[in-house]
């Protein structure tokens, strides 16, 4: 199949945006993330298009982006999904541009450190047996992209402030739960209005209403919740 | 000041340990910690912490790590590594990693390759993530506290030296494409080499190779080019291999091989004693041959019970029915070898120290623990400790650059600019047609005079091909076969041959040299080299 792909590109966080098309011969199972690649090989040589782009199986987030105007994975985008259409490519928008579809993330790492993600004293039993379920988040942004509360700068960290926060909370022994349960409160619990949106966009499929469910027991209502543990 | 070059599994560890001992450091990477190639491992992390009852001691771990790699690592190494992995692991669950456990809440263990009892700690099938997403939010403390200053978006350019000695890195931003120097110790964790092998291994594209090919040119020694781990089980998906864990394996999975429907289960019929889980060099090599005779290759996941699927490999089975639309529970899969891990690198001795003073290595950049052939389970573990390592050994040699500093570079650098895709992909056709499981010296030679001639565009592209032609020299100069480097032309293994492969470019030259293993054990009672693979049947 000839696939059709326009591509949103930026010199610079200052220049003016603009799109360029190609067309490329390929098989329909072929991903987003491939074609991208073949076009900087292939077509544009010279003036290839910057794009973060890391383990190509959906475990480390590099290359999301804007497909059709929902943020995925270019790695996990196939063509089959889309049929003839042309594919539209474009930045995230919630994420400054450094340049074509590369954004600057930063933030997120930010509002971790602000977030105080960490355990100051050893671990203990999973509380919630979520710890392995919020270990898998990408750290992405596609979450943020969607989410009606997000914005950069903000207070609310969104779902990829969720996910660390339920992975501590689930393991953290007392010395650290007033201190990880007060950041919980203020960063995540008081900003979310529950729209779910998160859950239905994470590419790792990560369910961010079970663990808004057990941490916001753990951290808002002090409940020792043992849901959901596995065996 | 120590700057630490990568921020996988091994630079974090170095970072963390850094930090633990008050020292400050940098932590250079091309991207976030999230990125990186250690979030792929999967398997798990060995350690004798027999808590499956079976009587596991760290001596076993020691001697199944060096058999494993056909007695050609460091043995003053693998011992200070085994002694320390049941260590290691703990300091890992005390930061909150969910590995699976007993009903006694003691840390499950599976069984991995080459190894007779259970040792093999994990979480599920996704272990280096959940290790790396412990030690991301661990080091992140140290960074709150000014004691880790991340540069996550910067590229090596090269390293700083004076009179031979390294005395810093140059970093360009992706960003802004400025250039920092940033003075100091140290300390490279930039990967392996699979960037030689673009689109063919189950790494990632980050991982371009030009840390330690630079490194290279300026002088730093590597060592045992030519072991190159082929993973028994992978799977073509696109632009890339993709790893089928061992411990599909581990857990039940059973390899086959088929033509017009005669089933051979080649690995329990050639291998009663170990079987499926025989180190990866002799199972790949295995599979070639069936490959080669004309028989498909198959992994039989169908015997593996519901409640394993559930509780230790519901990650793999989810990956296999994405990408192959198959259900690995429901029917076997077809898989083939593939590359995924090199044994060889940075010629680093047990402190983790590299022949350039001022720079030590770790990680899978560093040639040290794994000989001719890693064990599964053994690279997370080399990745942590090895990090821990060079982190103390780099603070006793900190002192001297004590008040170091970053400043901007606004000159030219020959090596900010990188190879081109086309160099890339030349590279790895002609080293994949010279460095298959099964080699020989026409092949090799021939795949030499490709690379020879190979024209290069810039310094990056010339320290490259100075790379590719030690690969080959070390394949050439090793006329026997050892772990996994199988030369059909020399196939016995051979006492003489028990020496580093040693890899130095200098004035434009490549030279190859065998150098002697520090320690060499005086019993050769349990070695493979007297009787090949024997001793495994």
């Amino acid at each position: 199949m000839i696939a059709t792909i326009e591509i949103q590109r930026q010199k610079s966080r200052t220049d003016k945006p603009y799109k360029q098309t190609f067309a490329v011969d390929t098989g329909s199972r072929a991903t987003v993330a491939e074609l991208i690649e073949r076009i900087n090989s292939e077509q544009i040589p010279e003036d290839p298009v910057t794009w973060e782009r890391s383990c190509k199986q959906k475990k480390c987030g590099a290359c999301a982006m804007l497909i059709n105007g929902r943020p995925r994975l270019a790695c996990d985008a196939r063509l089959y999904e889309y049929g003839e259409k042309p594919i539209k490519l474009a930045p995230l928008k919630k994420f400054p541009v450094v340049c074509d579809l590369m954004v600057d993330r930063s933030t997120m790492f930010e509002n971790l450190k602000d977030l105080g993600s960490w355990l100051e004293e050893n671990s203990g039993e999973d509380l919630t047996g979520d710890a392995y379920e919020a270990s898998r988040c990408l750290q992405c942004g596609c979450c943020l992209e969607v989410c009606p509360n997000f914005y950069a700068g903000g207070k609310f960290f969104g779902a990829a402030g969720l996910s660390p926060s339920s992975r501590l909370i689930a393991v953290s022994e007392a010395g650290d739960r007033k201190r990880l349960y007060g950041e919980y409160g203020k960063h995540f619990y008081r900003g979310c209005g529950k729209s779910l949106s998160c859950k239905d966009i994470c590419p790792a499929g990560i369910d961010t209403e079970h663990l808004m469910v057990n941490s916001n027991a753990a951290a808002v209502w002090k409940r020792k919740f043992r849901a959901g543990k596995k065996k | 000041m120590i700057n630490i070059i990568g921020a996988g599994l091994a630079g974090l560890s170095a970072a963390m340990t850094l930090a633990e001992h008050g020292i400050e450091c940098t932590l250079i990477s091309a991207q976030n910690s999230e990125r990186a190639q250690s979030v792929l491992a999967e398997g798990g992390i060995n350690a004798a912490l027999d808590t499956m009852g079976e009587g596991d001691t760290t001596e076993l771990h020691f001697e199944e790590t060096m058999r494993g790699g056909v007695q050609l690592a460091d043995p003053i190494a693998v011992r200070a590594l085994t002694e320390n992995a049941p260590d290691v692991v703990r300091k890992l669950a005390s930061l909150g990693v969910p590995f699976n456990r007993n009903p006694d809440g003691s840390i499950m263990l599976r069984s991995f390759g080459g190894q007779r009892k259970k040792r093999t700690a994990f979480a599920q099938s996704s272990t280096g993530k959940m290790i790396m997403t412990s030690l991301i939010d661990e080091v992140r403390k140290y960074e709150a506290r000014g004691l880790v200053t991340r540069f996550p978006h910067h590229t090596f350019v090269r390293l700083l030296t004076e009179n031979g000695e390294c005395t810093g890195v140059r970093v360009s931003d992706n960003y802004t494409g400025k250039m920092y120097d940033l003075h100091g110790t140290v300390i490279t964790a930039g990967g392996g080499l699979n960037g030689f092998f673009p689109g063919i291994t189950t790494g990632t594209v980050t991982n371009t190779g030009n840390i330690t090919a630079v490194m290279f040119a300026q002088g730093v020694k590597l060592a045992n080019l030519e072991m190159i781990q082929y993973h028994p089980t992978t799977i073509g998906i696109p632009g890339k291999r993709c790893l089928i864990s061992e411990a599909a394996r581990g857990e039940g999975g059973r390899l086959f091989s088929e033509k017009k429907g005669d089933e051979l289960y080649f690995m329990e019929e050639r291998y009663p004693e170990l079987g499926n889980l025989m180190p990866r060099d002799v199972v790949s090599r295995e599979m070639f041959f069936e490959l080669r005779d004309g028989r498909d290759t198959f992994l039989d996941m169908t015997g593996i019970p519901a409640d394993t699927w559930q509780n230790k490999l519901s990650d793999l089975r989810k990956e296999v029915m994405d990408y192959m639309i198959l259900d690995p529970a429901e029917d076997p899969i077809p898989v083939e070898p593939g590359i995924h891990y090199f044994m060889g690198g940075i010629y680093t001795d047990p402190s983790h120290r590299t022949s350039m003073p001022g720079l030590f290595a770790a990680g899978e950049c560093a040639c040290i623990y794994h000989g001719a052939n890693r064990l599964g389970g053994n690279s997370m573990l080399g990745a942590v400790f090895g990090g821990m390592t060079a982190a103390k050994s780099a603070a006793q040699n900190a002192d001297k650059s004590a008040g170091a500093d970053c400043s901007e570079f606004t000159g030219k650098d020959a090596f900010a600019v990188t190879h081109s895709a086309v160099f890339a992909s030349e590279t790895c056709r002609i080293l994949s047609s010279g460095l298959g499981i099964v080699r020989n010296e026409s092949g090799i030679k021939k795949a030499l005079a490709e690379i020879n001639a190979l024209p290069c565009a810039n310094d990056t592209e010339t320290a490259r091909k100075a790379v590719a032609q030690a690969m080959l020299y070390s394949a050439l100069g090793r006329t026997e076969s050892r772990g996994a480097h199988f030369r059909e032309d020399f196939p016995e293994t051979l006492v003489n041959f028990r020496q580093t492969t040693v890899s130095e470019y200098n004035g434009g030259t490549v030279r190859v040299t065998f150098d002697d293993i520090p320690e060499r054990k005086t019993d050769d009672s349990n070695d493979r080299d007297t009787a090949a693979e024997k001793p495994y049947r």
